[in-house]
């Protein structure tokens, strides 16, 4: 067996270097890090993957695996990709970060993209949406209709993208409503529908009638229907069915007008390495309907919200805003920098009037 | 009528056999599964059994077999022990985690010392000992306490992958991480990385896992611990008549699975991993369990299960992109390799008999 490795390494070292794109359909790829059916990240991820072949049609032919581990695993299936023939590949999650880059070293000619991450490479374009651009505003949507004070949040793991949407959350829920409460329970998984109901439980139980999460099933608004009188929004997928109580808007991720360019940029021959961070305005961050189980004026205020983000004209981070240990972050009228020490990319602190702590 | 009778001796013939029965039942099955999904049952079996092995890309496939086999041997080498011995050690995916956090803590502590010859085996030794100390809890608890060691090692798992999200998000940060959790690259800093030649799959894991077939073939053959231990699985009462100690057993079996799992986490972490990450563990420790029992607990047998294993990974995700299989078929088709087996291990120690007319 070594010594068929080692022949057949040399032919590696050649079909390597060489193209490997030379067919006129052009192969995409898609590493998810879910199920596709899970209803949220990984299904809309895949919602973007069928609208690339509704757009090109023959000219496209797309592959995908799902529920690839973060690690060594990951580096496998990319690179198994490329071998068989990948011009493109999107790669999904936070945690493929090094894989890709890995990979897309040993691959010159394919063309990579990578979701949520911040290491670009020639061939590796990253790109995210601002999620935190929704979360003001259920945010925003939550301080007013919760009567309780207390809105409990199902956060996944404690990386910036997390951090940040529970700031957005709490900044702006904390704007209409000084009294406001945040109870955050770190689930340590994307998508675990037992793991997600009984974190919602607990918090129904620690007397929140507003439940946000992070995670990607809808166990939680399961479990906030069965309670009755508790509000929750759709995450990543709209999860309509559950409205109009308890889900009473949604964030929705939109990657098929990116996927769709993507893949147009490298049948054109066009494709370069971007680093791409799209919000509501765009379109990359989509709200769902707000439902009429809230009242017409907060859903008015909401919507003006929704569209001053989309133009520009209001920032969901804007100043004074202090961290958690009572230091300035940001002055009155400033806004965030995205790649700066302290910037929203890295975010890693907590903003004053969180009383949780971060995990360590 | 048919009736089960029980062998006087446990059959040699159908206990070599089963195991092969018993992948040729599950491709049977398999092919049903696949043709019921609507694709080509024929074509997806060559794809996880040929196509890695024979096909084109060979050359990619053959080292990534070392890469994802590796560990499965090393802990089911380990695990063979203490369930021969009649001791359950069920929590090596906890001990696989601790020994890479143990290991990879001595390794990032000395960065950037450049020091290979004492960096690395400095880490290996860390590495056991922390496999080692993790699985003596239970140990020490059974032969102390008389408590269930299925239990507790099981459940340390749990602690266990709390403690490692802990350091991912902690203590083992990488400082030059803008904020995002893990660790630095261990296999990119030289003296830590616990690659030989990357291209070619083998990394110090490999090495050692082929070096334990060995000195586990020899302990059961050759040396008194090896019989003492069978004898102990076989017969408990005559093992004690005999002057074997059951404490010393436990402890022995337990420790040296703890200790092979803890290396088996750290040649992953500073090899093909790469980083301390909060989902570095991807479930070796529970699926050596299966690679255990369906290698008959014999260090060769284990050998070829744990390649036959990472070959229905490795080309279960070749047939999920290939022809968009989806990733369940795949895990049903690898849980029925390990429930065929244990039907089909009724035959070792039974006979199927035809009986004549039926008894009231």
């Amino acid at each position: 067996m070594l010594r068929r490795t080692l022949l057949a390494s040399a032919a590696a070292a050649t079909l390597v270097g060489t193209s490997l794109g030379a067919q006129d359909v052009t192969k995409v790829g898609f590493v998810f890090v879910g199920p596709v059916g899970d209803g949220g990240w990984t299904y809309e991820h895949n919602q973007g993957r069928l609208a690339v072949e509704a757009e090109f049609g023959d000219a496209v032919e797309t592959v995908f695996v799902e529920s690839v581990p973060e690690g060594p695993d990951a580096e496998r299936v990319m690179t198994q990709m490329a071998l068989e023939g990948a011009d493109l590949i999107f790669t999904t999650s936070f945690g493929y970060m090094d894989p890709t880059i890995n990979v897309a070293a040993q691959f010159p000619d394919v063309m990579f993209e990578h979701a949520t991450g911040y290491k670009q490479a020639d061939n590796v374009s990253v790109y995210s949406a601002r999620f935190y651009e929704g979360r003001a505003v259920q945010g925003h949507i939550a301080g007013q209709i919760t009567e309780s004070n207390v809105i409990g949040y199902i956060a996944s793991f404690p990386i910036p993208e997390v951090i940040r949407g529970i700031n957005s959350a709490y900044i702006h829920a904390k704007e209409v409503n000084p009294d406001v409460e945040f109870k955050i329970i770190w689930a340590y998984t994307w998508f675990d529908p037992a793991k997600e109901a009984e974190a919602a439980n607990v918090l129904i139980e620690q007397g929140a009638d507003v439940i946000l999460q992070h995670t990607d099933s809808t166990a939680p608004q399961a479990a906030a229907q069965a309670a009755g009188n508790v509000y929750t929004f759709g995450q990543a997928s709209d999860m309509a069915e559950f409205g109009p109580m308890p889900r009473v808007s949604s964030i929705i991720d939109d990657w098929a007008p990116y996927y769709i360019a993507r893949t147009q940029a490298v049948m054109d021959g066009t494709w370069e390495s971007t680093s791409t961070w799209d919000g509501i305005g765009p379109g990359m961050v989509g709200i769902g309907e707000i439902s009429d189980a809230i009242p017409a004026e907060v859903k008015a205020s909401a919507e003006d919200m929704i569209s001053r983000l989309a133009s520009g004209e209001y920032h969901a981070f804007t100043g004074p805003i202090n961290k958690q240990d009572g230091s300035a972050w940001l002055a009155e009228g400033e806004t965030a920098a995205d790649y700066t020490d302290d910037g929203l990319a890295g975010m890693n602190f907590y903003v004053e009037g969180l009383t949780a702590e971060i995990p360590q | 009528m048919i009736i089960l009778e029980k062998r006087p001796q446990a059959s040699q013939f159908w206990s070599y056999g089963a195991p092969i029965v018993a992948v040729f039942v599950t491709m049977i099955f398999g092919a049903v599964l696949f043709a019921a999904l609507g694709k080509p049952p024929i074509e997806a079996l060559s794809k996880i059994f040929w196509e890695p092995l024979f096909g084109e890309f060979n050359f990619f496939y053959l080292p990534q077999l070392l890469i994802k086999g590796a560990p499965l041997v090393a802990i089911a080498l380990g695990l063979s022990l203490g369930f021969k011995a009649g001791i359950w050690n069920i929590g090596a995916e906890g001990q696989y985690i601790i020994g890479a956090l143990c290991g990879a803590a001595v390794g990032l502590a000395l960065y950037p010392m450049e020091a290979r010859w004492l960096v690395l085996p400095a880490m290996l030794i860390a590495g056991a000992f922390g496999g080692f100390a993790w699985a003596m809890i239970p140990g020490i608890l059974r032969v102390k306490f008389n408590t269930n060691e299925i239990l507790v090692s099981l459940m340390l798992v749990y602690v266990a992958e709390q403690l490692l999200a802990a350091m991912a998000l902690g203590a083992m940060k990488n400082p030059e991480g803008m904020g995002f959790p893990g660790s630095r690259n261990l296999s990119q800093y030289s003296s830590a990385s616990s690659w030989i030649d990357q291209g070619h799959g083998m990394h110090w894991g490999v090495v050692i896992a082929l070096i334990a077939v060995i000195f586990a073939y020899i302990l059961f053959t050759r040396h008194i611990l090896g019989f003492q231990i069978k004898l102990a699985g076989q017969a408990p009462r005559a093992a004690a008549f005999s002057g074997v100690s059951p404490a010393r057993l436990v402890l022995f079996c337990l420790g040296t699975s703890g200790a092979l799992a803890g290396i088996a986490g750290l040649t992953e972490v500073s090899g093909p991993a790469g980083v301390v990450s909060i989902d570095f563990n991807v479930g070796y420790g529970f699926t050596a369990i299966i690679v255990a029992f369906l290698g008959r607990l014999h260090p060769v047998g284990i050998l070829m299960a744990g390649a036959l294993m990472a070959l229905t990974y490795i080309g279960g995700d070749v047939a999920q992109s290939s022809l968009g299989l989806p990733k369940a078929a795949i895990q049903v088709f690898q849980g029925t390799l390990l429930f065929s087996l244990l039907g089909i291990d009724v035959l070792t120690n039974y006979r199927v008999r035809m009986k004549r007319g039926a008894v009231a």
